[in-house]
């Protein structure tokens, strides 16, 4: 009996070029950035960048040519995802966008939008943010209370979304609400609007992570009039919607690199004068990242031929966000963590960075325990 | 779901033909195999399946299966607790044959397998002593011909012997199968001796028998999972079967996150067998026993007391799993081997390092 398949995703020789290209490109763009700034891989938010990514063909990679993409392997998008983690470029503006509101567009959304908005995305010009977790309603998205009422010419929009990555830099939010019935129909009567953030009517309010930095965001919608043209898909279809999108959005390398600067930082200190006890740690890491890039990859192949792997994409999360999150104890068990060590000052405040962002490594994205209960489910325990 | 497309119709077909005949052996034989019989009518349907050729190359008298995809016949064998010395002896083939021999009547072994083990060489005037002893080796009671591979003037020699001429000390491993010590002094004609190609070194001889063992892990993880689950959708407690538990639903999704990282490094193995890439396959064992000392015990902890029993089925797998993971080298072992070649590449390295694998070898 086989409940999940990780195909052997083949090496091709254009993507193993591109990875010259992309490695070229970051030893340039991250020439000085210390490896704490690194650590925030992609939550480090850089507009110029993203648009000289966008110049260079890296983002909508897959999508098609008439809409700004580049037509282009899901092989070949992974390889400048993973080198753009593993530096830890500050990709975070067009991540969102490029992983999965872009994709969602290009299954779901009209003509007009896809002509509108993709072509922007791909310049690296226009972001996106997720409009998904509410005060009330975290993992479970269907308890979603905002909602859009049917109105003359499009919908009136009320409720507040939280947690919204990057919401204050966004040009637009892909809103999931409810289109009819009350939180007690559950998926019926959701939908998903793609919403201009400066539309009157939107308040965007930064919240500080426990370490203060200001990424996530409440937005509340007050009478906010949502033209109809702004429907993705079908009214009522969102929850069939929102629940590919989250395919996409659990599917990529980000689920397991989120750590590796601190890695490589290790490493750095490591090298001057490695213990047995150091040896055995850093090569069972090493095996980990092999095996999570081998299930990656075949995720990405996956996606390539056109299949649904949501739960291998759980899997590979469960299984990457252990690793993401064990690596500041690992670094603790090897190193002498003093305020004094001279030679491990950068080590130190990327592990402190690490320490600080970890506790998100298991929550976003789907918590351990919802990406457990779908692998349950795929197991046929519920 | 998708099915992972075989590359062959003969993969295919011999993969097909290994689910048959092991899934029909019957539990006494996995069961006397263990108190030390010989399972005679298993393995002579082994030996009339050709399975033991399949690594052999076909101008060497195999079948001219890609040995990636002929190591899956080991994953069937790991499924079905298969009470025969097959990885053994594909992998004594595939030496004797490098080396230019025949490949072997019967069933056959490999030494050393341990690192404390050795053979030495000596050219005598009509042909070569080979003399030293190897703990550990698995099967050896059974097994017509061991091959022992010597390193010898900074070179490896392949050595066929005949077992009648070991001195064998029996021994069982953590799975209750036959793991002996054998000792030997002896001299052989030239006819026995030959070199090895330069890159079987006793270490690669470790390193191959790691990869078969990470793909036999990779079977046995999959029936134990497949077990956990039936037997946790059976189990009925408070009411409702037990699977029915978040609690023990989270236990059995984590469970199948380390079935999916054995199967990738099974993948790995698999991969990285024809050429003997060291790493990579260190990479796989490392990660195969760990997915095992976490699958392991949750598998034990889902079936309860049943499960610790001698008369359930549950310990055929979990016990050949344990013996695996130490077998050809331990987590230890590769990691230290891993870890020493990531920490000399350095910070900037270590990236390019990972990436490396599953890249043509002459890239790292």
């Amino acid at each position: 009996m086989t409940y999940f398949t990780f195909p052997n995703a083949p090496l091709l020789p254009e993507a193993e070029k591109l990875r010259g290209e992309v490695r070229t490109f970051l030893a340039e763009e991250l020439r000085n950035v210390p490896a704490h700034v690194r650590a925030a891989s992609w939550s480090g938010f850089d507009a110029n960048f993203s648009r000289r990514m966008g110049e260079r063909g890296w983002i909508g990679m897959t999508w098609p040519k008439r809409y700004g993409g580049h037509e282009q392997s899901s092989l070949e998008r992974y390889v400048v995802l993973e080198e753009m983690l593993a530096a830890g470029a500050p990709v975070a503006a067009h991540w969102i966008a490029d992983r999965q509101s872009g994709p969602l567009l290009l299954r779901f959304g009209t003509e007009e939008q896809r002509r509108e908005v993709l072509p922007k995305i791909a310049a690296g010009e226009l972001f996106c943010c997720i409009g998904m977790s509410e005060p009330d309603s975290g993992s479970d998205l269907a308890a979603v209370r905002t909602r859009a009422e049917p109105v003359e010419g499009g919908f009136r929009v009320n409720g507040t979304k939280l947690w919204t990555t990057y919401g204050h830099r966004a040009h637009y939010m892909l809103l999931f609400c409810r289109t009819s019935g009350g939180p007690a129909d559950r998926h019926k009567g959701t939908s998903q609007l793609l919403v201009d953030l400066t539309l009157p009517g939107i308040t965007i309010r930064p919240i500080a992570d426990l370490s203060g930095a200001k990424h996530f965001n409440e937005v509340v919608f007050e009478n906010v009039f949502v033209p109809a043209s702004a429907l993705i898909g079908e009214e009522g279809n969102g929850w069939h919607q929102v629940t590919s999108e989250l395919a996409y959005e659990r599917s990529g390398p980000e689920r397991f690199l989120s750590s590796f600067v601190l890695f490589a930082e290790l490493i750095r200190v490591l090298q001057r004068n490695p213990s047995e006890q150091a040896t055995v740690a850093v090569g069972r890491l090493i095996s980990h990242f092999v095996v999570l890039r081998q299930l990656s990859r075949g995720v990405a192949w996956l996606l390539q031929n056109g299949e649904n792997p949501a739960l291998e994409a759980a899997v590979v999360k469960d299984l990457g966000a252990l690793v993401e999150q064990e690596m500041p104890d690992v670094v603790r068990s090897l190193v002498e963590i003093e305020p004094d060590a001279e030679h491990a000052k950068e080590l130190i405040r990327t592990l402190h960075y690490i320490v600080l962002a970890a506790p998100s490594f298991s929550l976003r994205g789907g918590t351990r325990e919802i990406l457990r209960g779908i692998i349950a489910r795929g197991l046929g325990l519920r | 779901m998708v099915t992972l497309q075989y590359r062959s119709e003969t993969g295919e077909l011999l993969n097909e033909s290994a689910g048959r005949l092991f899934a029909s052996v019957p539990d006494r034989d996995i069961r006397a195999a263990q108190l030390g019989e010989w399972p005679e009518a298993c393995w002579q349907q082994v030996a009339e399946a050709g399975f033991p050729l399949a690594f052999v190359r076909e101008e060497a008298g195999g079948f001219g299966v890609d040995p990636a995809e002929a190591i899956d016949l080991l994953r069937v064998a790991g499924y079905h607790a298969a009470p025969v010395p097959l990885a053994e002896t594909m992998l004594a083939n595939r030496l004797l044959t490098e080396a230019g021999f025949e490949a072997a009547q019967g069933a056959a072994t490999i030494a050393p397998v341990t690192g404390a083990s050795t053979f030495a060489n000596e050219r005598q005037r009509l042909g070569w002593r080979i003399h030293g002893r190897a703990a550990g080796v698995p099967w050896a009671r059974h097994a017509g011909t061991i091959v022992a591979l010597v390193e010898h003037d900074g070179r490896p020699w392949v050595v066929r012997l005949d077992r009648k001429h070991a001195d064998v000390t029996q021994d069982v491993s953590l799975a209750g199968l036959p793991a002996d010590a054998i000792a030997l002094d002896i001299e052989l004609s030239g006819d026995d001796v030959r070199p090895a190609p330069s890159h079987w070194t006793c270490e690669a001889l470790k390193a191959a028998g790691a990869a078969l063992r990470v793909v036999e892990m990779a079977g046995a993880l999959e029936r134990v999972l497949e077990m956990t689950v039936t037997y946790a959708n059976e189990r009925v407690q408070f009411g409702k079967p037990i699977g029915k538990q978040q609690a023990v639903q989270q236990l059995l999704a984590t469970l199948a996150g380390q079935v999916a990282a054995c199967g990738g490094a099974a993948a790995i193995a698999g991969a990285a067998f024809d050429a003997l890439d060291i790493l990579a396959i260190a990479a796989a064992k490392v990660r195969a026993g760990e997915a095992v000392s976490t699958a392991a015990p949750i598998a034990h902890q889902v079936h309860g007391a049943i499960g610790f029993t001698e008369e359930h089925r549950l310990h055929f797998f979990t016990r050949r799993l344990w013996a695996w993971r130490d077998e050809f080298g331990s987590e230890r072992h590769w990691s230290t081997i891993l870890g020493r070649q990531a920490i000399a590449v350095g910070a900037e390295g270590l990236w390019p390092f990972v990436t490396s694998f599953g890249a043509p070898q002459e890239a790292r």
